[in-house]
């Protein structure tokens, strides 16, 4: 067990989750703008109205006796994705990526029958995953092509880009690998790897598993600092939208690159983590504060994406 | 502004809890600590019945000099009904009366007694020879046959009594007693056969006093006259002598209760035992203190045990607070640690821990099973809820067959709630894999055991319910726990892989 003296955290700007709770989450996200993230089907629509890109809806089931069809629905279907409406944390979300005679494959590789694939639905209706329980909706959605960019750097599952969005301003990212350990998933305490991304150039920073420094990807050994996300203001363009559409002034956005379509926006959070602190190697303090002290924001959104570019981006030391 | 006028509303409330814990121990002498006042058992016995349009007279035979106790105090709830206490001899009675009553009925008697070992029996005028008692004829040669069994190695009264209740006792029942006790019950038999033989003896009823108990009955004894004194008999045991804590009840007289004007009468005990010095015992009834007003003894006496617990859950509260915000430890459940707490302090720590790590445990096996059978939600949970009352009945028939009679209530753990647990441990284990399990249980645990110790405080337990106010200080505490924006210990761990960032 290894510890950290509070004092060296406030220096360094760390943001815990009392204050997170208490001066960010509590104070610029009114809790009736909530259902708005916690609900995948109405961030979709609105989505869809505010003209950012998501993953392409294919069927939503509602209740109970749809179940059986959905296998009819989805023949055609080379590889999709089951989601609970109303999940968080990426539980209960089933990717199928192909299918062999009756069964489906998952994207671990793992084979699932018919019944498998019911029970899972009747799940997610009945709120097995769903924020207290509350009966819920399945969402079936296109799988996401991977961007040859991340080859060798992710293992089974698609990576994403989780961008913390500050009353519209983009203050912090990280690019989060799947691997072994996660089964597939993109979350940083199931065991994914952690990039933090340098805000000005979209270039990897420091790598992290399971709260440790890791330079090489666990099961592919590809370096993992060196990657550069493409396109990077386009994709800090994007995620800065999610405030204007949701009206939540402290947000995580979770972006993927999808080969053909380009960045898509996967989901918003509320209540975003604090693990992307240590993949940057900074405290998120230090930034809020920075953007809660700006004379005046700006409306237009490329200029606040300029601005933070030009505030957070790591200054390259000069030759 | 919004933090200043939090900052006010704490003051007041640390104030007004204060004050008023403290007006009340200086104007009612409400001791702060426990253990320096007397302890005294209140016993409410509850008459219910059904009247039927008629005058109604109610009778019930009251406690007169018990044995090891003092009375300190009697009183009688009754709306509509007049009261008294009638007594001639050693058979006191309270009475009630009442022109005409029409449906349920419910009447309470009170008496509060201190104990005191030095109450002993006065002696008492020799009762007459018992009268001839009648047999079928069959059951007379049994009877006498019994008592020449008997007989035969005894030579006192008191050994006598034993003996007869050995052979009465005997697992393999001898001839005799079968067929005699197939027609009494064991204590009327037990006085015919001693007046048989010469001995006056007589069926008494008592309670064994245990603090917090609810819809008790007596239990039957017998007392024989022997030596100048009247001797008690435990029936079922043989046992000589007045057990401890037993209180005697109903001594002598006809019956236990009368009732005119009425039927399907039941009577019914609670008791609880309280720690009030004997200043305020008085000035309970005189009720003209305003500062009494609070206090939890003017309810009724099975609602007294449910606040008793009640009242411990502020400080639960408080430890669950505590831990995941300043400590940060993750529990499954927010408050369900406090109710676990609480449910140990019904079954004391140990066979608690035991029953509930077993319980969790067979359910989370049982649950994995249920995974293949492809239910909806609702019917699983519904399912594992009776799987949870099952596994506790079986425990408790196992205990009581491996000899572990203690009485646990068990089904003071809130059974929805661990079925719950159990279903939400399930998904955790098949979702993020048996170490969050582990760690979210180890945490419930944790915390359940923190709050279990401190609710379980003498100090704790007595503050709690002799000064409800001071609750408002623990809420104002929570309140200030709520302004809390520094790290969690625990957050000093997890952001440890800061230390070696690269400046």
């Amino acid at each position: 067990m290894s510890w950290i003296s509070p004092f060296a955290l406030k220096d360094m700007g760390i943001l815990g989750m009392n204050r997170r709770n208490h001066a960010f989450v509590a104070r610029y996200n009114p809790r009736r703008f909530y259902p708005l993230v916690d609900n995948k089907l109405k961030t979709k629509q609105l989505a869809a109205a505010c003209g950012v890109p998501t993953p392409t809806l294919r069927l939503v089931v509602n209740a109970q006796h749809e179940v059986k069809y959905v296998k009819n629905k989805m023949q055609d279907c080379e590889g999709f994705a089951i989601k609970p409406a109303k999940g968080s944390g990426g539980k209960g979300i089933l990717v199928i990526s192909g299918k062999r005679g009756n069964h489906f494959i998952k994207s671990s590789g793992k084979h699932l029958n018919e019944r498998d694939m019911e029970r899972h639905i009747s799940n997610i209706l009945a709120g097995l995953y769903s924020l207290g329980g509350t009966p819920d909706t399945a969402l079936i959605e296109d799988i996401i092509q991977m961007d040859p960019l991340f080859e060798g750097y992710s293992h089974q599952g698609i990576p994403d880009i989780r961008v913390i969005v500050f009353q519209g301003y983009p203050v912090m990212a990280m690019l989060r690998l799947a691997t072994e350990a996660s089964d597939g998933k993109a979350n940083l305490h199931q065991g994914a790897v952690g990039v933090g991304l340098d805000m000005a150039t979209g270039k990897g920073l420091r790598a992290l598993q399971f709260g440790k420094s890791v330079s090489r990807h666990p099961d592919t050994g590809k370096e993992l600092t060196s990657i550069t996300i493409p396109d990077w203001k386009n994709l800090l363009v994007l995620a800065s939208r999610c405030y204007e559409m949701t009206g939540l002034g402290y947000i995580g956005a979770d972006i993927v690159l999808d080969r053909n379509r380009g960045p898509l926006m996967l989901e918003l959070n509320a209540r975003p983590g604090l693990a992307i602190q240590m993949t940057n190697g900074e405290g998120l303090l230090g930034r809020l504060k920075k953007i809660e002290g700006l004379k005046q924001q700006k409306t237009d959104i490329h200029d606040r994406v300029s601005q933070a570019m030009e505030l957070f981006g790591k200054k390259t030391p000069g030759p | 502004m919004q933090r200043l006028s939090l900052y006010w509303i704490v003051v007041l409330l640390i104030t007004a809890g204060i004050s008023l814990a403290w007006l009340r121990h200086t104007q009612m002498q409400i001791p702060f600590k426990p253990g320096c006042d007397t302890g005294v058992w209140l016993i409410e016995a509850r008459l219910s019945f059904t009247a039927s349009q008629r005058p109604v007279l109610a009778s019930l035979s009251i406690p007169k000099n018990p044995p090891g106790f003092r009375i300190f105090n009697e009183q009688a709830a009754s709306p509509g009904y007049g009261f008294s206490i009638v007594g001639q001899g050693e058979n006191r009675r309270a009475e009630w009366s009442r022109r005409t009553a029409e449906g349920a009925q419910t009447l309470y008697y009170k008496i509060q007694l201190s104990p005191d070992p030095l109450q002993r029996q006065k002696t008492e005028i020799p009762p007459p020879p018992p009268d001839m008692v009648y047999w079928q004829p069959s059951e007379a040669t049994a009877a006498l046959a019994l008592i020449e069994a008997a007989g035969a190695t005894s030579s006192t009264p008191e050994s006598l009594t034993r003996e007869i209740i050995k052979i009465l006792n005997t697992k393999e029942k001898e001839q005799n007693a079968a067929l005699l006790l197939a027609e009494y019950r064991q204590e009327i038999l037990l006085t015919r056969l001693l007046a048989e033989a010469g001995i006056p003896s007589r069926v008494v009823q008592g309670i064994f006093l245990e603090d917090g108990r609810r819809n008790q009955s007596l239990v039957p004894m017998v007392e024989v006259y022997a030596g100048e004194k009247w001797i008690l008999f435990n029936p079922a045991t043989g046992e000589q002598g007045i057990p401890d804590h037993f209180l005697l009840w109903h001594r002598s007289g006809p019956s236990l209760l009368d009732l005119s004007g009425g039927s399907s009468a039941r009577v019914s005990f609670s008791m609880i035992y309280q720690s009030i010095p004997a200043l305020e015992m008085a000035k309970i009834q005189s009720d003209s203190n305003g500062f009494s007003f609070l206090s939890m003894h003017h309810l009724p006496l099975d609602q007294q045990g449910v606040f008793k617990l009640l009242l411990l859950i502020p400080m639960g509260a408080l430890v669950v607070t505590f831990m995941r915000i300043l400590i940060g430890i993750r529990t499954s459940g927010t408050f369900m640690p406090v109710l676990i707490g609480m449910a140990f302090l019904q079954t004391s720590l140990i066979p608690g821990l035991v029953y509930f790590l077993a319980i969790v445990g067979t359910g989370l096996l049982i649950r994995s099973y249920l995974s293949y059978l492809n239910l909806l939600l609702v019917a699983r949970i519904a399912t594992i809820v009776i799987i949870v009352i099952t596994l506790i009945t079986l425990a408790s028939l196992m205990a009581i067959r491996l000899g572990f009679h203690t009485g646990m209530p068990v089904t003071a753990f809130p059974l929805i709630i661990i079925a719950w647990t159990i279903e939400r441990m399930s998904i955790l284990w098949e979702e993020e894999g048996m170490r969050e399990v582990m760690v979210q249980g180890t945490g419930s645990l944790a915390v359940a055991l923190c709050a279990y110790a401190f609710m379980r405080h003498p100090l704790v337990a007595h503050l709690s319910f002799n000064f409800p106010e001071l609750n408002l200080i623990i809420a104002a505490l929570i309140l200030l726990l709520g302004q809390y924006t520094g790290y969690r210990l625990f957050e000093l761990h997890r952001f440890a892989a800061m230390k070696d960032r690269t400046p």
